[in-house]
């Protein structure tokens, strides 16, 4: 009968064990920072120890089969730096690789969004590369010059441009034929002309105006047609309620006024509607390229650069750019083969046009089989593309904020000035807030 | 493993009682021959060791730890998490942070929310388990229907309805259009509609599950007394009255509190379906929480956030359960 009393302490022992192993992991948790790091030099191939290298990025969509078609190349290519790829959902992939990366279960490579570079910066996930770009022998001259500057917080690089990708204004050739229109509209009153035409013949609503999810890019793309800027440079205040702002989206809730939209347009439906040739000519990123091409292969569309309807050519732009990610340990050996895959992919970013996006290296643009691409019409307009600044946590405001705002306009429960007024105030005083706990 | 078969088997011949397993064990021990009530104590705890570790790592600690993170300005991405004292406790009472505002409108949709869906979730599922404890043919398989959501995860749910509720292109506004009513119904974009479409779904999704319970209570209530009243000359509705819903009462408190709670806790069909539209009116409480403190890390405005909610949700605790009480007592 002595079993039972020992199976008593055991467990006693057993439940002290896991209260201290807890309390030491929750220490460990508080104290320990990642470290930033890039290793030494590589100079030519790796050659190291075999190492598994754990590569995380979001791209669930046409760009998928893409990227892992280039990890599965760069594997193939040598023995030693093995890739594996894990794929989260932009919508969690931040959020998710924080938490790993300060739990000291972070991934060594990733690809990001270059408007969350500062953000990763300031939460110390990413590592700056500034001795990585002169390794790699990559220079400014080879990228346009706005790309290649968006890849920098705090006057260091963190980021290597691997693409760039914009807003566009599809359509639906049928129906622009079946209007008689032949050229595809430069100007706002272009459009209007081509909206006005298409509604003669037939397309009761040519132009959808989504209230979520496109809606900011297209509000921030007018904002900056008409000269105005979102936020101020040094991350203090959001400006988004300027007039430029107010034109903006007013000529967006316009389209629905003079019923070229309907109203109360719900997330995604505008892009169905496109699909389902309900709507004749919609914006919406390049990045759905390969999904019309794979679940929509009888709609005959075109790709044209969104038309200028303030009064300077701008377009909403965003890149998909390499980092290096922060550890408690850091391992030169996996910072050596990092580098190593850094290289290929950017030695081979042409191949990425296969994703549907605009390679960031010039050189890759040249090439025939890009030229050849839907998205090529998109990367004349690279000169006018914009990015969001580069402050720390401004997307996170952003979605609380401006989005709201031209969610309200659209869906007609306030007027542009008011939404926009409101929504800049509270966006200032949550800047302000960032501002305090990211520089002490 | 032997000893411990024959301790069961001694527990299954004193009729299973807990306490009788080891107290007849350890009393073979020399040492231990203390009052069987120390011995039962240790026992009991014994017991409760499995659930007590796993209660104090996820709910205890944590809430220890949340109520600290709350008196911080604490961000653990950043090195620095200063003390704050109750700033942002007081910063959300008097409206002064700017994540205020969001807060309170983010209560006042779950108070919403639960006002419209609790009621519905107590009657319609009794209505149901009334009718499906009826017999008729092809009673198992109604049963079946009416459970079948509540099988689905609430991603299934919510982007199916999300397309079915869809004001342009949906199922629902073209099947009303084809019907001659007004097919341009914004479901999901506008007052009071995505407040409808979220109850709708969430009655539609989860009602299975409290007829399930009803209808085992029904099932447990003794025919006699549905026969006793039948030979007083009651009818119908006095039966209802007077032997079911009696009958009901013990499950009624359990479906009553599991329903509030499931309904304050509401974060995925809003999440999924308006995405907390239109403009943010649909996002609840907890949508609020998960956004201060996951997607912003903003961990002490959240957990303040949390612990407030907290106090609301302990308040109508005892309110329903104060509620139910007194109706025993009388």
């Amino acid at each position: 009968m002595t079993r039972l009393s020992s199976t008593v302490t055991s467990r006693r022992q057993f439940l002290a064990l896991t209260a201290a192993g807890s309390a030491f992991a929750l220490a460990g948790c508080a104290t320990a920072q990642p470290v930033a790091s890039t290793g030494p030099a590589l100079s030519g191939a790796y050659s190291g120890p075999p190492v598994t290298l754990e590569y995380w990025n979001g791209f669930t969509g046409g760009d998928g089969p893409a990227m892992r078609q280039l990890v599965a190349d760069f594997n193939a290519s040598q023995d030693l730096v093995t890739v594996k790829m894990n794929v989260v959902q932009w919508a969690q992939y931040y959020q998710r690789v924080i938490a790993a990366v300060h739990a000291g279960k972070g991934p060594d490579v990733g690809a990001m969004h270059v408007e969350q570079l500062a953000t990763q910066a300031a939460r110390q996930t990413i590592s700056p590369l500034d001795d990585v770009v002169t390794e790699l022998g990559l220079s400014a001259s080879e990228y346009p010059a706005q790309v290649w500057d968006a890849g920098t917080y705090d006057g260091r690089r963190y980021g290597i441009p691997l693409d760039v990708h914009s807003l566009g204004s599809y359509a639906n050739t049928a129906l622009l034929e079946q209007a008689g229109i032949t050229d595809r509209a430069s100007t706002g009153e272009e459009l209007q002309r081509n909206l006005s035409a298409l509604v003669a013949a037939g397309v009761e609503t040519p132009f959808w105006v989504p209230n979520r999810w496109p809606a900011h890019l297209i509000f921030l793309s007018l904002l900056w047609q008409f000269g105005g800027e979102p936020y101020a440079p040094d991350g203090g205040s959001a400006t988004f309620d300027s007039d430029a702002g107010v034109q903006a989206l007013t000529w967006m809730t316009q389209n629905i006024d003079q019923g070229f939209s309907p109203p109360n347009v719900a997330p995604d439906s505008q892009y169905t509607a496109f699909k389902n040739g309900e709507g004749a000519v919609t914006w919406d990123g390049i990045w759905q390229i390969n999904d019309l091409q794979a679940t929509a292969p009888d709609l005959r569309w075109s790709l044209a650069p969104i038309p200028t309807v303030g009064t300077e050519p701008a377009v909403w732009a965003n890149s998909h750019q390499l980092v290096l990610f922060r550890s408690r340990t850091p391992d030169d050996n996996r910072l050596l083969a990092s580098k190593a895959f850094l290289r290929y992919l950017t030695d081979n970013s042409a191949a990425w046009a296969a994703a549907g996006m605009i390679p960031a290296r010039s050189e890759a643009r040249e090439t025939p089989e890009f030229r050849a691409s839907p998205q090529a019409a998109v990367a004349d307009a690279i000169p006018s593309m914009r990015f969001l600044p580069t402050v720390a946590a401004v997307g996170e405001v952003q979605a609380q904020t401006l989005e709201t705002a031209v969610a309200d306009s659209v869906l007609g429960r306030a007027e542009p000035a008011a939404a926009l007024s409101a929504a800049a105030e509270r966006a200032t005083a949550l800047m302000q807030g960032n501002l305090q706990k990211f520089e002490r | 493993m032997s000893s411990t078969g024959t301790g069961l088997r001694a527990a299954a011949a004193a009729g299973g009682k807990p306490g009788t397993v080891a107290g007849k064990d350890v009393a073979a021990r020399p040492r231990d021959t203390a009052s069987t009530q120390g011995r039962d104590t240790r026992d009991g705890w014994l017991f409760l060791l499995p659930y007590l570790v796993l209660f104090t790592v996820f709910v205890i600690v944590p809430a220890v730890f949340g109520l600290w993170i709350s008196l911080h300005d604490y961000d653990y991405t950043l090195p620095e998490k200063p003390f704050v004292g109750l700033d942002n406790y007081t910063g959300l009472l008097t409206g002064d942070s700017p994540f205020a505002a969001p807060f309170w409108s983010g209560m006042q949709a779950t108070a919403i929310f639960t006002l419209a869906s609790v009621p519905l979730l107590l009657v319609l599922p009794l209505a149901v388990a009334l009718a499906m404890n009826l017999r008729f043919r092809g009673r198992n398989f109604f049963r079946a229907m009416y459970f079948a959501p509540y099988v689905l995860g609430v991603a299934v749910v919510a982007v199916l309805w999300r397309y079915l509720l869809d004001t342009n292109i949906g199922l629902v506004n073209s099947y009303l259009d084809a019907v001659g009513l007004s097919g341009a119904i914004p479901w999901l974009t506008q007052l009071p509609w995505a407040w409808v479409s979220l109850v709708g779904v969430t009655l539609w999704w989860t009602l299975g599950f409290n007829t399930v319970i009803y209808l085992a209570a029904l099932q447990d209530i003794s025919p006699e007394l549905y026969e006793a009243a039948r030979m007083d000359g009651a009818t119908a509705v006095q039966r209802f009255r007077n032997v079911t819903l009696p009958g009901l009462r013990p499950v009624l408190l359990f479906i009553t509190s599991v329903t509030i709670i499931a309904s304050v806790n509401m974060f995925g069909q809003s999440y999924l379906m308006t995405q907390g539209g239109p403009g943010q009116d649909t996002r609840t409480a907890i949508y609020q929480i998960a956004e201060t403190g996951l997607t912003s890390f903003n961990s002490g405005v959240a957990s303040a956030m949390s612990l407030i909610f907290t106090v609301f949700l302990a308040a109508v605790s005892v309110a329903v359960f104060y509620v139910f009480r007194d109706r025993d007592a009388r």
